[in-house]
C-alpha cells in the first residue's frame, strides 16, 4: 500500500516536472492510462522508481523526447471505422461543396493516417484543390512520420479493405508507390497540408475552419480538458461548421452538449448550432 | 466486512454462459455496480450489453468514456478499447496496445479499479484461455480488496483461473453457483 501511494505521488511530481521544464501539459489527462504508460516507460528505461525516471527526464531533454513516445499513443489506421468516412462522403461532403474554399483541422493527427484518409476522400470528391488541411499534434516524432507518409505494406492491405468499405472509388494502390516492403504515399496528397506542433491543453485557436476532425484523442483527457478542447473546436469552427470525433467519443456529457447538434450520431458527426 | 463498493469480473473462452450464471443469481434490487470485461470477437462484443440485458432483465450498459459509475448497473466493456476506472469513480476508455492479445484487457480494468476502490473492491476471474486478469487480480488483493477465482476443475477452460492461482491465494475458489451465492450476500458500502 505504501509503495502504491508513493508511486501515485511520484507520478504527479513527474507530470508537474514535465510541465515546468518542457511545457507539455499532461496534468489533465485521464489518470489510469497515463499511470500505465509511465510505469511501462519506467520499466523500459530500467528505472527502479518513477523518481529516478524523473531525474533523468529533468536533466536530459533527449530522455524527455524518448518518454514522450510512451506518453502519446500512436495507434491509428487509415479509414478507421469505415462507416464514419462513408458518412463523411455522403452526408458532409455535399454541404462542404457550398463553401468556395475550405479549411480543415485534424487535431491529434499522430502519424498521419487520418490526414491521408481525409486527403484521399477530398481528392475523390474534387475538393482537395480548394482545401487547406492543418494537421496538428504534440509529438514531433509523430509529426515527422506524418510528413514522410511512409507506412508498412502489411498494414496497407488492411487499410485497403477499410478504404473500400468507406466508399473508396479507385484502386487504393494508386495513392502510393511500394518500395522495400513500404508504401510511400503520393506526395501530392499533402500539397495543401500544413503540419504543425499544437497542444489542445495549452495552445489556442489559430484559424477559422469548416471542419474539425479529432478522433480518439479526447478519451485520453479528463472532463475539464475535454471541455477545453471542445471549446477550441467551437471557436475555430465557422457558422454551421462540422465536428467529427472517434467512435466512442461524444459531446453529450460535455459543457458543449448544447452547442453542437448531431448530424450522423452513430458516426459521431456533429454540427455547430 | 461483507460490504463492497464495486465488483469487477473478467472472463474469456466460455465467459458468456459463466457470466449469465453468476449475474443471474443476483437479486433484483442488487445495488453494487458490476463492471465486466469479456474477451469476444469484435462483432459479438458489440451486442453483449443488449444480450445480457434481455436475458438478465436488469439494466446493462456498454461502458462509455467519462460516464459516472452508478449503483445497480452492470457495465460491459465494448470492443476495441481498454476500460479503466478513474479515481473519481468514472469510466475511461483508451486504445493502448492489446494486452495478452486482448483489448479490452481484464488486467487494465482490475488494476485501475484496485487503485480507485482499494479495499472496497471485489474481483472475480472466471473461465478463460489466456493469462489476462491474473496480474490484475493480484493487484486487487495487494490493495486490500477481495478476490474470487472460479474453480478450475469446473471452468470450461481452466487456463485463466489456473494462471490466477499460480500468482496468489484468492479469498475464495468457488463454482459458478457458489460465486453467484457469494455475490448475492454482499452489501453496498456506504459512500
Amino acid at each position: 500500500m505504501t509503495s502504491e501511494r508513493n508511486t501515485d505521488i511520484e507520478i504527479r511530481l513527474l507530470i508537474e516536472a514535465i510541465y515546468l521544464k518542457y511545457s507539455y501539459d499532461f496534468r489533465d489527462y485521464s489518470g489510469a492510462s497515463i499511470k500505465r504508460r509511465i510505469l511501462h516507460a519506467m520499466r523500459q528505461f530500467d528505472c527502479r522508481t518513477v523518481s529516478s525516471l524523473q531525474e533523468r527526464v529533468l536533466h536530459d531533454p533527449g530522455m524527455f523526447l524518448e518518454l514522450l513516445q510512451y506518453l502519446t499513443i500512436p495507434v491509428s489506421e487509415m479509414f478507421r471505422d469505415p462507416g464514419h468516412f462513408l458518412a463523411l462522403r455522403t452526408e458532409v461532403v455535399p454541404l462542404l461543396r457550398t463553401w468556395p474554399s475550405l479549411k480543415i483541422w485534424i487535431a491529434g493527427c499522430s502519424t498521419g493516417e487520418e490526414v491521408y484518409s481525409m486527403a484521399i476522400l477530398l481528392r475523390e470528391e474534387g475538393l482537395l484543390e480548394r482545401t487547406i488541411i492543418y494537421a496538428t499534434d504534440i509529438n514531433p516524432h509523430s509529426l515527422e512520420r506524418a510528413k514522410q507518409g511512409i507506412y508498412s505494406m502489411q498494414v496497407m492491405h488492411e487499410y485497403e479493405d477499410n478504404y473500400r468499405k468507406a466508399g473508396g472509388r479507385r484502386d487504393f494502390s494508386e495513392y502510393y508507390t511500394s518500395a522495400y516492403g513500404n508504401a510511400i504515399m503520393d506526395a501530392s496528397l499533402r500539397d495543401n497540408v500544413t503540419f504543425a506542433d499544437h497542444s489542445l491543453a495549452t495552445d489556442s485557436v489559430f484559424s477559422e475552419t469548416q471542419l474539425v476532425s479529432c478522433r480518439n484523442v479526447l478519451i485520453y483527457f479528463n472532463k475539464g480538458l475535454q471541455d477545453r478542447a471542445l471549446g477550441l473546436f467551437h471557436e475555430s469552427l465557422c457558422h454551421r461548421g462540422f465536428l467529427v470525433l472517434g467512435s466512442k467519443e461524444s459531446v453529450d456529457f460535455s459543457a458543449y452538449g448544447e452547442r453542437f447538434e448531431p448530424l450522423v450520431r452513430p458516426e459521431r458527426i456533429y454540427r455547430k448550432t | 466486512m461483507n460490504s463492497v463498493r464495486a465488483i469487477v469480473i473478467g472472463a474469456s473462452a466460455g465467459g458468456v454462459s459463466a457470466l449469465f450464471s453468476v449475474l443471474g443469481a443476483l437479486p433484483g434490487d442488487f445495488a453494487i455496480p458490476v463492471l465486466c470485461v469479456l474477451h469476444l470477437p469484435d462483432d459479438r462484443h458489440s451486442q453483449l450489453a443488449e444480450v445480457l440485458q434481455r436475458r438478465l432483465r436488469r439494466p446493462v450498459r456498454e461502458a462509455l468514456d467519462k460516464a459516472r459509475i452508478e449503483p445497480g448497473l452492470i457495465y460491459v466493456a465494448g470492443p476495441g478499447y481498454h476500460l479503466s476506472v478513474e479515481r473519481d469513480f468514472s469510466l475511461s476508455l483508451s486504445q493502448e496496445e492489446p494486452v495478452h492479445f486482448s483489448r479490452p484487457a481484464i488486467d487494465f480494468l482490475f488494476e485501475s479499479a484496485a487503485d480507485a476502490y482499494g479495499s472496497e473492491l471485489l474481483g472475480v476471474l472466471l473461465t478463460g484461455a489466456n493469462e489476462d486478469g491474473a496480474q490484475g487480480l493480484l493487484r486487487i488483493k495487494q490493495s486490500g480488496g477481495r478476490t474470487v477465482v472460479q474453480d478450475p476443475r469446473e471452468a470450461q477452460v481452466a487456463l485463466m483461473p489456473e494462471a490466477a492461482l499460480a500468482l496468489h491465494d484468492p479469498d475464495h475458489i468457488l463454482s459458478l453457483s457458489g460465486i453467484g451465492q457469494l455475490l448475492a450476500t454482499l452489501e453496498p458500502s456506504a459512500c
